[in-house]
């Protein structure tokens, strides 16, 4: 690996156990590859559950100070708080099952709830982002990797340094600065303007996902808004894991460029510019996919920070709401789900790299 | 990662010195790079022992024998970079910052090298059950966003707020749990590999036990790649230090300077177009990272002899070098 940074970017994320027989294939590498999934996602939620009871119950933590002793331990019964904690913890893992995560403290509304209704956003920030990586990274990184050890190169990658350095929530600032104070082109905060906003929620089935709403509904009006207000969070979040991309590009287009079958193209007269963006880009690909999967974490990480700066009422704005209201039931559920996504996304990237390279099925 | 290439044996002990090596292997381009890594790095050291002489207030000072501070002033001569909108100097608590910043990456990173050698040691070494259930431990939680683990554990510290050294080590203990499994993976492949190799086998025929081989013989081998790591992960403890400042789980402002805090409060001052609150604290983080980065990046370059640059001039020595060994 020639990549440092973010550090240990192995090829998996998960190591799946080696089968013993080379035969099996694909169907079989699918299999354990799922099963792996369960213990991941298990680990994570018995080490959340303990971690935060360890501190003591949520009730004492949301409403300390607030309400009488008498009426604290009353309400801590009535939750089941003061049972013993292996009963709590079966208790919550059969809960999880049914797919009920309990009520916050705070506003008392189901976590499921929460979770369905803050996700959508988070996930239409996080695919914009994706874009926005993508857009920047792969043709910047090609660029970088012709020019290797040229000015362009040596540009963009303190570029791409810079894209790493650069703390969301500081891009966001300064994006916010110029784009939306001084030059005053751009809205800094929020989804949409509230008219839209009420216009699309109103809509019949909402996807959640506010450009989609607007598209399938037709109203352009609403969709110039919602792309106005999604410009610079995406931006913030995306550049920074644009930055990433560069670099896996620039380095596995290094490799790929200097490949026979890369020479023999130009022998045959293929222009440069074809080699570059044909020849040597496909195969540049692959570890991007894997290296994805990593990425989805960190973009997970990065959106809290996002929805924060923007003010964008997505899971991680919640989240940090309700961390600030120190309510840790609402903080486990939305941790528990980020977590299952993790896993399921890690999950179908690996297989994803399968199908593409025969090589990592073992 | 890489493996590392020796530097010659014929430099003397200060010459083969990670960083010292790797400038003299340097050339060109790449040298830039890590000249300025080197150069940012020096500023943010210094700048964090210095701060107590070079700042000109307290970094929770909001009046003098003049008076109350003016809130959100622009720069000027007495407040070099302005003041907040608690009337906190903008210059004094970046100075500070950096201290703080320092020792949470120090306590990060020595507390998680610590742990995440012995465990990947032992558990590449002996293997069996305890192999199995680390690895699949580490992976976990190496998967999850490393931010969130970081939230919960600083939940679970100090409950979120606490004081100076209370919130130093929560952040750093937050960043150690979120680190371990990297340095386990490493220090674990590395032992894998060189189990089979013929100086682990000869020293167990011997009889050396398993923790002298382990702490002797596999140690020091295994652990070389580190410094590369230790680079990488000082940015990330100093990000995830920033990312739970701004999410207001860092320190309290009164009890040290926290680059991450100040930019969350700067977050509303930029609506109304303030921009000395923010804008200084966050260059100090990017410059910072920056700096990191580009040794880190650099020394790696360097120890891949594939992506290590020659200076023409170097390249025609070492040839002529060549060519004379090969005629003697």
């Amino acid at each position: 690996m020639t990549i440092t940074s973010p550090p240990g970017q192995e090829v998996s994320p998960i190591a799946a156990p080696k089968a013993k027989s080379q035969g099996g294939g694909f169907l079989r590498y699918l299999i354990t590859r799922f099963l792996l999934i369960i213990p991941t996602v298990f680990i994570l939620i018995t080490v959340v559950f303990f971690l935060m009871r360890v501190t003591g119950d949520p009730i004492t933590a949301a409403m300390g100070g607030r309400l009488t002793p008498d009426q604290l331990a009353a309400r801590i019964h009535e939750a089941g708080y003061d049972r013993p904690m292996l009963i709590q913890y079966f208790e919550y893992l059969g809960q999880i099952f049914t797919g009920d995560l309990g009520r916050t403290l705070s506003d008392n509304r189901a976590v499921t709830e929460v979770l369905t209704t803050y996700g959508a956003a988070t996930l239409e920030l996080a695919i914009n982002a994706v874009i926005v990586a993508l857009l920047v990274g792969i043709p910047l990184g090609l660029v970088a990797a012709k020019f290797r050890d040229r000015y362009p190169d040596a540009i963009l990658r303190i570029l791409a340094i810079l894209g790493y350095a650069t703390p969301v929530f500081f891009a966001g600032l300064i994006l916010k600065l110029v784009f939306g104070v001084w030059l005053g082109w751009l809205p800094i905060s929020g989804r949409a303007d509230w008219e839209t906003e009420l216009t699309l929620t109103g809509l019949q089935s909402p996807s959640g996902i506010y450009w989609l709403d607007a598209l399938r509904s037709g109203n352009m009006e609403a969709f110039w808004n919602v792309a106005m207000h999604a410009l610079l969070p995406a931006l913030a979040l995306g550049l920074l894991t644009g930055g990433v991309f560069l670099r896996l590009v620039r380095t596995n287009a290094i490799g790929t460029l200097g490949r026979e079958y890369v020479e023999a193209g130009r022998s045959r007269g293929v222009s440069e510019f074809r080699l570059t963006t044909k020849h040597a880009y496909r195969p540049a690909l692959i570890p991007i996919i894997t290296v994805m999967g990593l990425q989805i974490a960190m973009l997970l990480g990065g959106a809290v920070l996002t929805e924060t700066t923007f003010e964008w009422s997505g899971l991680g704005f919640k989240l940090a709401e309700y961390l600030t209201a120190r309510d840790f039931v609402a903080v486990q559920g939305i941790v528990v789900l980020l977590a299952i996504i993790v896993a399921v996304t890690n999950f179908i990237v690996d297989v994803v790299a399968a199908l593409i390279d025969p090589r990592v099925r073992y | 990662m890489t493996t590392p290439t020796l530097p010659s044996s014929a430099g003397s002990r200060f010459k083969s010195l990670p960083v010292i090596s790797h400038l003299r292997m340097s050339s060109g381009l790449q040298r830039g790079m890590l000249v300025a890594g080197l150069v940012l790095c020096a500023v943010f050291i210094l700048s964090s022992l210095l701060a107590p002489l070079l700042a000109p207030f307290g970094f929770a000072q909001s009046s003098d024998a003049s008076g109350d501070f003016p809130r959100q002033a622009a720069p000027d001569a007495k407040f070099l970079w302005g003041t907040t909108s608690t009337g906190y100097d903008v210059f004094s608590r970046t100075l500070f910052g950096a201290q703080t910043a320092i020792w949470v990456i120090l306590a990060a990173v020595v507390m998680s090298l610590f742990i995440g050698v012995l465990l990947g040691l032992i558990s590449g070494y002996l293997g069996g059950w305890f192999d199995r259930i680390m690895v699949v431990l580490a992976d976990a939680i190496y998967a999850f966003p490393s931010l969130l683990l970081a939230i919960v554990m600083s939940i679970v510290i100090s409950q979120g707020q606490s004081s100076l050294f209370g919130g130093i080590m929560a952040a750093a203990i937050s960043i150690t749990v979120v680190f371990i499994p990297q340095y386990f993976r490493v220090v674990r492949a590395e032992v894998m590999r060189l189990k089979a190799e013929p100086f682990v086998e000869s020293a167990q025929v011997i009889g050396a036990s398993p923790w002298r081989v382990m702490f002797t013989h596999l140690l020091r081998n295994a652990t070389r790649t580190l410094p590369l790591i230790f680079t990488l992960n000082a940015t990330e403890a100093l990000l995830t230090l920033a990312g739970l400042g701004f999410l207001g789980f860092g320190i309290e402002p009164t009890a040290a300077s926290e680059w991450g805090y100040d930019l969350n409060r700067a977050m509303s001052d930029a609506t109304s177009g303030i921009w000395w609150t923010g804008m200084f604290p966050g260059l100090a983080i990017v410059l910072t990272v920056m700096g990191l980065t580009l040794v880190g990046e650099s020394m790696n370059d360097l120890n891949d002899p594939r992506l290590r640059r020659f200076s023409r001039k170097k390249a025609k020595r070492i040839t002529q070098s060549a060519q004379a060994g090969a005629s003697k």
